[in-house]
């Protein structure tokens, strides 16, 4: 396929501002700036990046407890997520949330989860609204290679597959899930095996290759929108950072990690784009310093807001009345 | 008035809300050929028949798709099956359901209906009979009604499918069949406000669902003895109307609760810690509790009618309060 500059462009801009974004969130956390846990993407970036460049706004996406680059991608405002990180009112979910909470309905996004593979059938449940409402927007349901293991992912894909719903699943198989290697916990090698058991196609990617997730989700996507129902994508990845930070990592070592850094997406994609004469070392500056001006003034709204009123604590529960004082 | 059936109050308030809201659809297991175990969607069998489906066994999706459903714009009411049958797909009830609008700072509206029979039949043995309404009080994010007539079942229901907060509704098994009198104008239900299904003078009882009709058959044989019992249908338990309760206890001074469900740690437990919190000057004798005792629903008959209440329970505690 033939692309032109600014569309690959927009990959690499994508890219370099999640990375940028969890970069900050990392230096953050260690200043112990931030509270709770975060799940850095750092490695992945590819599979939102291209993924989420076939979706329109209407579309829907369910998100994992990594789900900082789904969120930017899809086109969140990341001032409202770095303030979620910090626990102030401004955040996307008023501080009560967090990185493992955010969700932004109006973009939709139904939810990053903390629960592994919570999403999945949250996600059926769109497909099934978006069939009854004779629509022809798609979900794009992001899961992790642990949660193939969970009944949740089992029941989904029968289901979706079923009822033909215009359901991506899109598997992040990074190798890891927490201090488990894929490899001890999953029987089948390739998790996108398991689509033959729900009779949808299952389809292999390269997750640290932007250009092929875009394509394949793509594919997907298509047959989704004209009814063509559900499919089983799984992106090969690695975590390059530990499963959250301060992670102590005692489950693998450092030269594998520094054998797969040499793969990650961004830097593999520079290259493509500096070897088909799409990008200058000009551009690719001014790319770098723009995302780490967002970053940083996004650093600079969560500081500078405030933290919730601990009453506030109160509410959100329904939506037609408090829910605590009976 | 008419007199129809519980599963038919049902029935109808899906019918003339499906009418209302093309939004509004339901799936679950054996629903869509048959109207439900119990027969409640026969009026909209054929009527709505793309709006009816059935569903393979996953209870995590059945439960989980309704959130999905909901926040992408539909009206999602999905069945499950059995009570027990809840704790099979719990997580995506507890988990993500219960919690979505408050973790997410109250985004989206969770307009969807959990719904299905509870409660003991006719040995049907443990995992077949159990009353968890306590559970969905304990943990926040769902209302929950309870209804014990047509007339309730239908109010509440209608109710719930124009809430714009997830509901969950149990529907007592031997209360299907039970006839009562049902208006033929259109009505709604507020949640929160309980209903008195007898008034009384010396015993207030608070009660739901199959044990509201226990109570009033105990309240006649007690009227037999002289004793004046006013029996307080609650309807919904999330939320539920303290202000009756308080009202009721402060004329009789004297209170029971009581449910199918388990005595120890039972809903029964926080309607009395509430109103000797805030009513304790009124009352004149400690407040007793009517539930199931602490074991598993058994098969067998008289182990059934052993450890589940009856009218004869509820007697029981009202004399021990009146010390008669
Ligand atoms: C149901 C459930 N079980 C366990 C956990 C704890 N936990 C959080 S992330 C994680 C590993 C998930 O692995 P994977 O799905 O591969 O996602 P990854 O972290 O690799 O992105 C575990 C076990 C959880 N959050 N939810
Ligand atoms: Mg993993």
């Amino acid at each position: 396929m033939q692309y032109d500059k600014e569309f690959l462009i927009g990959f690499y801009r994508t890219m370099v501002r999640i990375r940028n974004f969890e970069l900050k969130a990392e230096e953050l956390f260690l200043q112990a700036k931030l509270p709770g846990f975060i799940h850095l993407y750092i490695g992945e970036e590819a599979i939102a990046t291209g993924a989420m460049a076939n979706l329109r706004k209407e579309d829907y996406i369910t998100s994992t407890h990594r789900g900082h680059g789904h969120m930017i991608a899809k086109g969140a405002d990341v001032n409202k997520m770095m303030a979620e990180l910090y626990g102030k009112e401004t955040g996307y979910c008023k501080g009560k949330g967090g990185s493992m909470h955010i969700a932004d309905v109006s973009i939709g996004v139904l939810g990053a989860n903390g629960e592994v593979a919570g999403g999945l059938p949250i996600a059926v449940g769109a497909g099934m609204a978006i069939k009854m409402q004779k629509k022809d927007s798609v979900v794009v349901s992001f899961f992790g290679d642990g949660a193939s293991n969970r009944g949740a992912f089992h029941e989904a894909l029968n289901w979706a597959s079923v009822y033909r719903l215009p359901v991506i699943f899109l598997n992040e198989n990074n190798q890891f899930a927490s201090t488990e290697r894929v490899s001890e916990t999953t029987s089948v090698q390739n998790i996108a095996d398991r689509a033959v058991g729900y009779n949808i196609p299952g389809v292999i990617v390269d997750g640290n290759d932007v250009i092929a997730v875009y394509e394949v989700v793509k594919e997907a996507v298509d047959r989704a929108r004209s009814g063509g129902g559900p499919t089983l994508i799984e992106a090969k990845t690695y975590r390059i950072k530990g499963h959250f930070v301060g992670d102590p990592v005692l489950y693998r070592n450092e030269s594998e990690v520094n054998e797969k850094w040499q793969f990650e997406p961004i830097s593999r994609f520079e290259s493509t784009l500096f070897e088909m004469g799409m990008i200058t070392d000009a551009e690719k500056e001014s790319i770098w310093r723009e995302a780490e001006q967002e970053i940083k003034n996004a650093v600079n709204f969560a500081e500078k807001s405030k933290y919730p009123e601990p009453e506030s604590a109160l509410q959100d529960l329904f939506e037609s009345d408090t829910g605590y004082d009976y | 008035m008419k007199e129809i059936t519980f599963s038919e109050a049902l029935g109808e308030a899906m019918l003339e809300e499906m009418q209302r809201d093309p939004t509004i659809f339901t799936y679950g297991e054996d629903i869509a050929k048959q109207g439900g175990i119990f027969g409640a969607y026969k009026p909209i069998l054929g009527k709505y028949q793309d709006r009816i489906l059935d569903t393979p066994i996953s209870e995590e999706v059945i439960f989980g798709s309704a959130l999905g459903a909901s926040l992408a714009g539909m009206r999602p009411v999905a069945e499950f099956h059995f009570a027990d049958f809840l704790f099979t797909g719990m997580t995506a009830v507890a988990n993500q359901i219960m919690k979505f609008k408050y973790m997410t700072g109250g985004q989206g509206k969770i307009h969807l209906i959990l719904r299905g029979p509870d409660g003991i039949s006719k040995s049907a043995a443990a995992q077949h009979s159990e009353s968890i309404e306590t559970l969905f009080m304990h943990i926040p994010g769902i209302k929950i009604i309870v209804p014990s007539t047509p007339y309730d079942m239908k109010g509440l229901f209608k109710t719930a499918l124009k809430a714009d907060d997830p509901v969950i509704c149990f529907e007592h098994k031997m209360l299907y069949a039970k006839k009562g009198p049902v208006p033929e104008e259109e009505y709604y239900i507020p949640f929160g406000k309980a209903d008195i299904k007898k008034e009384g003078k010396d015993v207030t009882v608070v009660t739901t669902s199959r044990m509201v009709h226990e109570s009033l058959k105990a309240s006649e044989q007690l009227a037999k003895e002289g004793i004046d019992v006013e029996v307080v249908d609650l309807r919904t338990l999330v939320p539920w109307d303290k202000e009756l309760v308080l009202e009721s206890v402060k004329k009789t001074h004297r209170l029971v609760i009581a449910h199918e469900t388990w005595r120890r740690g039972g809903w029964g437990a926080e309607i009395a810690a509430t109103v000797q919190e805030e009513a304790f000057d009124y009352l004149d004798g400690p407040i007793m509790r009517v539930g199931a005792k602490n074991v598993h629903i058994p098969f067998s008959p008289p182990l059934q009618d052993f450890v589940v209440p009856d009218y004869n329970s509820v007697i029981n505690e009202v004399r021990k309060v009146l010390n008669v």
